[in-house]
């Protein structure tokens, strides 16, 4: 195949590359258009007296897939848990089909999964909404670990707040409401990750794993995951909590976003003003209140 | 250590890659690293514990920036998103120089996230040695390109791996990262003599290099930086050194990651050639 450009050379090398492999780990013996993959290998890939092209495709392609499946496991540690190994791969393997990566940066490869979840359940075993809540925590401590940090409020900025005010959330805040208290199980199966390690040697190797047995019932959760100084907390906040600071953050001023917050609330009316210092209190010893985003200028 | 414009005239002697498992030894006992090699990705994010971690090692070392993902090779437009974050990082660290593979590794936006050899064709010459270029330009810092180690040949090479190489360099006028162990487990995986590759390198061109060790399969090698580095591998490396001068050199230790002080002891022991190389120089 002298005559196929560098462009196209590439193109049909990354899709082969990309291929999931066969259960046993190997290439397979044709692509999804049908060819036999021997015949794609052999268009580019010179053999040698040990190896036939097919086989040193195949090469890549295990690496393609091991590396993507490792990255995405290290993001999800507790969701394989949850789900067993063999799950957790066919998972992993189905989504990375349809959202591989994109990113320069392997950091961003499960940007994507708590959306694809949601649109196949069949992948997520009996416990779906645990194995979501899961997913989201732990893709909440993803962008909790390295997002930006912006200056936060002054105290004397807060004193300033009025109801037409507009505020920012600090960029390494992430708000969740959960069905189960998915932090609790989170912070279990990591514990068990870690030891799983040190007894392991310093590398825990990606072996099979049955899903773990979990005692947790179903808890409507509000759980804040934030950043301070440079390590990651979990804290559980109140409904009415949560609400304000998603509504703030969709850009509401301050007065509407506190009618969000109580809404269906069973903090009445005389005990809101002690609530709100509260809440501020804590909001800005956290660094959690910023600015409004401006306008990016295009 | 005399330096070239390839690596902009620094002395850097012996240094490893900054590995997170290594933070806390460093931190507390100081040891005596000349430098520290970092993945420019690691650090392209916007805050949090890399960045801090980043800045404390600077208060007390250099650092060079390495990165994974530039993919010279790969033959549509650079991502002009990614090269903005890595100006930025540029402008943090003060890296004196930047490398990164001579090699592809994405088409259409979609990344493999693998080091992919290229076909030794003159096409790849040409586009390969543009895109070094444009990097280099925007950059505003001397760029290092690495020979990466292979598993694959392709039908459609019209030259040797050092003849490529050799070509591409010269047209993007950059310098080379010259990875000894690669040199030898592509030799293996391909069936040349690797002193015949260290031999026919442009000496005056190389900024860096690397050493490392790597796993051995029935059928071929690959490169999992990690083991310590084999004698063979250490004759290439005294090799390159006779041919080009002292040169900074870093220890690449990625997986199974050892203690910090086998790390250092290994890397040291590269000290020796350099030493040599020096006073072969002074004379
Ligand atoms: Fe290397």
């Amino acid at each position: 195949m002298s005559g196929m450009s560098l462009e196209t050379m590439q193109r049909r090398m990354l899709a082969a590359v990309m291929q999931p492999l066969t259960p046993e780990d190997t290439m397979r013996e044709r692509n999804e258009a049908g060819e036999r993959m021997a015949d794609v290998a052999a268009e580019f890939v010179a053999p040698n007296d040990r190896l036939t092209a097919f086989e040193r495709l195949e090469i890549y392609n295990r690496q393609y897939w091991f590396r993507l499946l490792g990255a995405l496991g290290e993001d999800f540690p507790a969701l394989r848990r949850v789900l067993g190994s063999r799950r957790f791969d066919a998972l992993a393997v189905a989504y990375l089909k349809e959202h591989p990566s994109r990113s320069f940066t392997l950091r961003n490869l499960g940007r994507e999964l708590v959306g694809w979840m949601r649109k196949h359940p069949e992948y997520l075993g009996r416990r779906k909404r645990l194995a979501l809540d899961v997913a989201r925590v732990e893709w909440a401590c993803v962008e909790a670990f390295d997002n930006g940090e912006l200056a936060p409020l002054t105290a004397e900025e807060i004193g300033d707040l009025h109801g037409g005010s507009r505020l920012g959330l600090q960029a390494h805040l992430q708000l969740l409401e959960l069905d189960f208290p998915a932090d609790d199980v989170v912070l279990e199966l990591h514990q068990r990750e870690r030891k799983g390690a040190s007894e392991g040697g310093a590398r825990p190797e990606m072996g099979e794993m049955k899903p773990e047995a979990l005692d947790v019932e179903r808890r409507r959760t509000w759980l804040a995951v934030h950043r301070a100084d440079g390590s990651l907390y979990y804290r559980r906040i109140t409904k009415e909590e949560y609400q304000t600071l998603t509504a703030l953050g969709r850009g509401l001023g301050l007065g509407e976003a506190l009618g969000a917050g109580f809404r269906r609330s069973r903090i009445g009316p005389a005990e809101r003003p002690a609530a709100l210092q509260e809440w501020f209190a804590h909001w800005a010893g956290l660094s959690w209140l910023t600015k409004p985003e401006i306008e990016e200028r295009a | 250590m005399a330096g070239n414009r390839f690596n902009a005239n620094q002395d850097h002697g012996v240094g490893v890659g900054l590995r997170i498992p290594h933070y806390d030894h460093i931190f507390r006992e100081k040891p005596a690293v000349d430098w520290f090699e970092i993945i420019s990705e690691n650090y392209m994010v916007d805050g949090g514990r890399p960045l801090a971690m980043l800045d404390r090692i600077m208060e007390q070392y250099r650092v060079v920036q390495h990165g994974v993902s530039m993919y010279f090779g790969s033959a549509q437009a650079a991502d002009l998103e990614h090269l903005r974050k890595l100006k930025r990082l540029v402008k943090r660290t003060g890296t004196p120089w930047l490398s990164d593979h001579l090699c592809w590794g994405s088409v259409d936006g979609t990344y493999s996230h693998d080091l992919l050899p290229l076909p030794y064709t003159w096409e790849a010459v040409e586009k390969t040695a543009a895109r070094i270029r444009e990097v280099q330009d925007f950059l505003e810092i001397p760029v290092a390109v690495e020979n990466v180690s292979s598993y694959a040949a392709y039908t459609q090479s019209e030259m040797t791996e050092w003849e490529f190489l050799n070509e591409v360099v010269e047209r993007a006028d950059c310098g080379i990262l010259l990875d000894v162990n690669n040199i030898y487990v592509s030799s293996v995986n391909h069936d040349f003599d690797p002193m015949e590759y260290v031999n026919a390198v442009p000496a005056e061109r190389v900024a860096q290099m690397h050493i490392a060790g790597h796993s051995k399969y029935e059928k071929y090698i690959l490169d999992t930086h990690d083991h310590p580095v084999i004698d063979p591998v250490w004759a290439l490396y005294a090799r390159a050194v006779d041919r080009c001068g002292p040169t900074p050199t870093l220890l690449e230790w990625d997986d199974r990651i050892p203690s910090f002080d086998e790390v250092w002891a290994e890397a040291r022991k590269a000290e020796r050639y350099l030493v040599a190389a020096q006073e072969v120089g002074a004379r």
